[in-house]
């Protein structure tokens, strides 16, 4: 398969002055198996024969779980498949078709080089609570604590997130609230995550604010782009949840960080 | 040749670990925050181990070089976690875990480290399910389990398919508690490029930010090589594509002892390869053994569709010739029985190296809707990557390069042969001897991590360290060596990418020190690795700008390393005159094919100390109080 991709080129993403640009190239001889960033890959291997520069993008497992491809391909988070971009294959697209190839869009995301991003605001938002605060040490016996299998799938639904940050860049807000929304379900749903129920979600709502994350209208694209098909339930999962412990007397949220 | 001291605590098996605990230095909490740790890598291993340390108080400073510690490789392991709970009433127990782990790896391992690791395998689900990870339930809300290869027992916890993804999280979330705590400082997209050692011993290390290019200097009172294992050695293995040799390599260069590289596995259930631009390989879990059943054509060539081959005209390789484990036989074995029918000729998929896993007859009698239940994301992922449907029509497996038993020599406290330089996890060669057995590399990783390099690097932190500075000349000295490989790497000056050598480099090893080796072919290999070395430092291309974000460069460094891993595993292969495990040499095998022990000359460990083109082999001999050597049979 042959196609022509307009791919942005950004230097360095710290400095103002250099500006982004599209750079346009052509493909050809792709085997329609290939995933597309095999597919670039392959365009890095002609641009080193060629003594050009190659471009930049992030991945690792390759296989959909890690979370680290984080391109945008024809204006969607990921590509036209709601599959990470390394489990987006040639064969979906159309023989001879023009693709564009963007770095996820949003201010929270600054980009590093050409179509890798820092994600580093989503880290502080789970350090602001995104955890339950046990230690390593002796701990109970697990079936002494039952949790229905009802409740397990439930929990497992919204704890499988790979926190590519999909739903950040496909939401017109920027919003990051199907990926907090998701660990505030994940956590406070099981009992062992009851006794920060309020503190969680009260930390990790706050830090959402101070990183610059937009709010939620209601748009649901994060759930259309979203690699894992996580529910928006997750979000009103999370506005109840803040709701909650806004009202209850007595909760003592712990202070958001500043950013970086 | 020396024998050198694994430093196994006295007293009987059960008691080794205990005895050790009881008798160990402390660091008192007032202390703690006067020492230093540094961490590298945020698997399974490096987070709970810098969590763990974090929460008493050391602090710590965790590297990875992804751009968040959550994406480490531990995240992609599917299957499940060993633990000897016996909540299924089979009678299991550590001593059968135990057991089980020896003889799944051959008899190559310590016997007192996998009984440490049996013992503690129960506290890491308890540890696990104390931070909220979503093991599957039983009805009545108990823990459900299920089986691996090479056991007969049900003791393999899971979260549907994604055990790794969920354990991960459970540690990454402790490592980000103490973040927040104040204990641990993690520093992501930063890439360790060497160890510094002062009098002798582990005091920082060089690292390169890999945004900005800079070269950084970490002093530490102590060093934890979490950094995972080494087999994308052949290009095309189920590791991410970053994970690398760099770390331990470095270290072993430093003076670290280098185990039984030639150990490495190739795990049977993977999607067959498709095509030369293929990246990496796909896993399948090995659960899906549990109800899959793995067969070929009886006739070569038969291209039929497999539904319409009758059942008398399919071989079922694996349940007739290992009746009593069938399909569930360990890894090494399955993986060679897969190879030996294709090498017939009785493979299928457009390549002719694949073989069927069927779930047709699991589905008839449980129904669709248990399987779905049991395997339906790796069904979706199995039907994403090819486009079958494994409801429908079997799946196509081959076996690929996934996980190393080798590593970093380690004594019983997990550190190297440097003095404070500790390697745990996937780094380390310790406990899986010469095969791994399924749901087992979870339950190592965290075992070091959470309940036995905290106390044992806390017993080196006890001892009197003087303070260390990065301006120590120890730091001058590493950090000029590691500037000039990577100037050597950007004057290279050709035109061909890191990739492509890499690629060529793998095909060499996979065929020739793969699934099976003779003495002639890893002749033939390592000639051919040193020749594709030297077009490598000939015809190199790496993007220009070494003080910036440069993925051509960070590649590039990589595979200078797996080009001397590769060699150092040749060595191994050729010095090791037996079959065992993962390490299959032909002229060593008994008449049906099964691999041929030497344990007269190969009951020991080889450890190799660097030296560069002529590697120096020292040998740990084992020695086996509670289990009697054995030919293992799985029939």
């Amino acid at each position: 398969m042959n196609f022509t991709l307009e791919i942005w080129r950004q230097f360095d993403g710290t400095d103002e002055t250099e500006a982004g640009r599209f750079e346009t190239f052509k493909v050809t001889d792709i085997n329609p198996d290939a995933s597309f960033l095999e597919m670039l890959d392959q365009l890095n291997e002609r641009l080193s024969h060629e003594k050009k520069r190659t471009i930049a993008f992030d991945s690792d497992c390759r296989e959909g779980i890690c979370g680290a491809c984080s391109l945008v391909i024809d204006g969607t988070p990921h590509g036209p498949q709601q599959v990470t971009s390394c489990q987006t294959y040639m064969r979906d697209f159309i023989d001879g078709q023009t693709i564009k190839v963007e770095p996820y869009r949003a201010n929270t995301f600054p980009v590093i080089r050409d179509l890798a991003v820092d994600r580093g605001a989503l880290d502080r938002v789970i350090q602001a609570g995104g955890y339950i605060s046990t230690t390593t040490g002796p701990q109970p016996e697990p079936n002494s604590m039952p949790v229905s299998p009802e409740i397990q799938e439930k929990a497992m639904d919204a704890a499988i997130c790979i926190g590519c940050g999909a739903c950040v860049a496909a939401c017109p807000n920027g919003a990051a609230m199907l990926f907090t929304g998701a660990k505030v379900t994940h956590l406070n749903l099981l009992p062992q995550g009851q006794p920060e129920r309020e503190s969680r979600v009260i930390g990790m709502v706050e830090q959402m604010d101070a990183e610059g994350f937009g709010g939620c209208t209601n748009y649901g694209e994060c759930s259309r782009v979203c690699p894992q098909e996580i529910s928006i339930d997750v979000i009103g999962m999370l506005n109840r949840e803040y709701r909650k412990a806004k009202t209850k007397k007595k909760s003592k949220p712990e202070k958001a960080m500043t950013t970086q | 040749m020396t024998v050198f001291d694994s430093n196994i605590p006295p007293g009987p098996l059960p008691e080794k670990w205990q005895n050790w605990l009881d008798t160990h230095k402390l660091v008192g909490p007032r202390n703690r925050a006067g020492k230093n740790v540094i961490v590298i890598g945020t698997g399974l291993a490096g987070s709970s181990c810098a969590a763990s340390l974090g929460a008493q108080g050391f602090k710590v400073k965790s590297f990875c070089f992804q751009d968040t510690p959550r994406r480490a490789h531990s995240i992609a392991a599917q299957g499940g976690i060993n633990a000897a709970k016996d909540y299924a009433n089979e009678g299991d127990s550590i001593h059968r875990l135990f057991y089980d782990t020896i003889k799944g790896g051959d008899f190559r391992s310590r016997e007192a480290n996998v009984w440490r690791l049996a013992q503690l395998s129960a506290n890491i689900i308890d540890q696990a399910v104390a931070q909220g990870v979503p093991f599957n339930r039983e009805y009545s809300g108990a823990l459900a389990t299920r089986s691996f290869g090479g056991v007969l027992v049900q003791r393999t916890f899971y979260t549907r398919g994604q055990t790794g993804q969920q354990l991960l999280l459970g540690a990454y979330s402790a490592l980000e508690h103490q973040v927040r705590a104040g204990n641990v400082q993690v520093f992501n997209r930063h890439e360790m490029q060497d160890v510094v050692l002062v009098d002798g011993e582990a005091r920082g290390v060089i690292v390169r930010n890999l945004i900005t290019g800079d070269i950084e200097r970490h002093a530490a009172d102590a060093v934890v090589l979490a950094s995972g294992g080494y087999t994308n050695v052949y290009y095309l293995s189920t590791n991410a594509m970053g994970s690398n040799v760099t770390a331990t390599w470095r270290a072993h260069k430093r003076g670290a002892y280098f185990a039984n590289p030639c150990y490495t596995q190739i795990h049977p259930t993977c999607i067959p390869q498709t095509g030369e631009y293929q990246s990496k390989l796909t896993l399948m879990s090995e659960s899906l053994r549990n109800d899959g059943r793995i067969w070929v054509p009886r006739k070569s060539g038969d291209d039929r569709p497999p539904a319409e081959i009758p059942e008398t005209e399919r071989y079922y390789y694996l349940e007739e010739r290992y009746p009593a484990f069938g399909n569930l036989a360990p890894r090494d074995i399955a993986s060679r029985a897969a190879k030996v029918v294709c090498d017939d000729g009785l493979g299928v998929g457009g390549t002719g190296r694949g073989v069927f896993l069927d779930f047709r007859d699991a589905i008839a009698q449980q129904g669709k809707e248990s399987i779905e239940r049991k395997y339906g994301n790796l069904f979706e992922m199995y039907t994403r990557i090819t486009g079958d449907d494994p409801y429908e029509t079997p799946m196509m497996i081959y076996p690929a390069p996934h996980y190393a038993m080798g590593g970093l020599w380690v004594d019983y406290e997990l550190q190297t042969t440097i003095p404070g330089l500790f390697a745990i996890g996937e780094a380390n060669f310790s406990d899986h001897g010469a095969n791994r057995l399924g749901a087992s590399a979870l339950m190592q990783c965290l075992a070091d991590g959470y309940f036995i390099s905290p106390h044992t690097v806390t017993a080196h932190l006890a001892k009197n360290h003087d303070e260390v500075s990065t301006s120590d000349s120890a730091f001058d000295e590493v950090e000029s060596d590691v500037r000039s490989h990577i100037q050597k790497l950007m004057d290279v000056g050709g035109g061909t990418s890191a990739q492509a050598f890499h690629r060529e480099m793998g095909h060499v090893m996979l065929d020739k020190c793969g699934m099976s080796r003779t003495a002639e072919g890893l002749d033939e290999a390592l000639a051919e690795v040193r020749e594709i070395k030297g077009e490598f430092w000939n015809d190199l291309r790496v993007d220009p700008g070494d003080e910036e974000f440069n993925q051509s460069l960070e590649y590039a460094n990589r595979v200078s390393d797996f080009f001397e891993l590769a060699e150092l595993m040749i060595h191994d292969a050729r010095r090791r005159e037996e079959s065992c495990g993962g390490h299959f040499r032909e002229e060593h095998q008994t008449e049906d094919g099964e691999a041929l022990r030497d344990d007269e000359h190969f009951a020991k460990t080889t450890a190799w100390e660097y030296g560069g083109d002529d590697p120096v082999p020292h040998d740990e001999a084992l020695t086996f109080e509670e289990v009697q050597l054995a030919t293992r049979s799985y029939k």
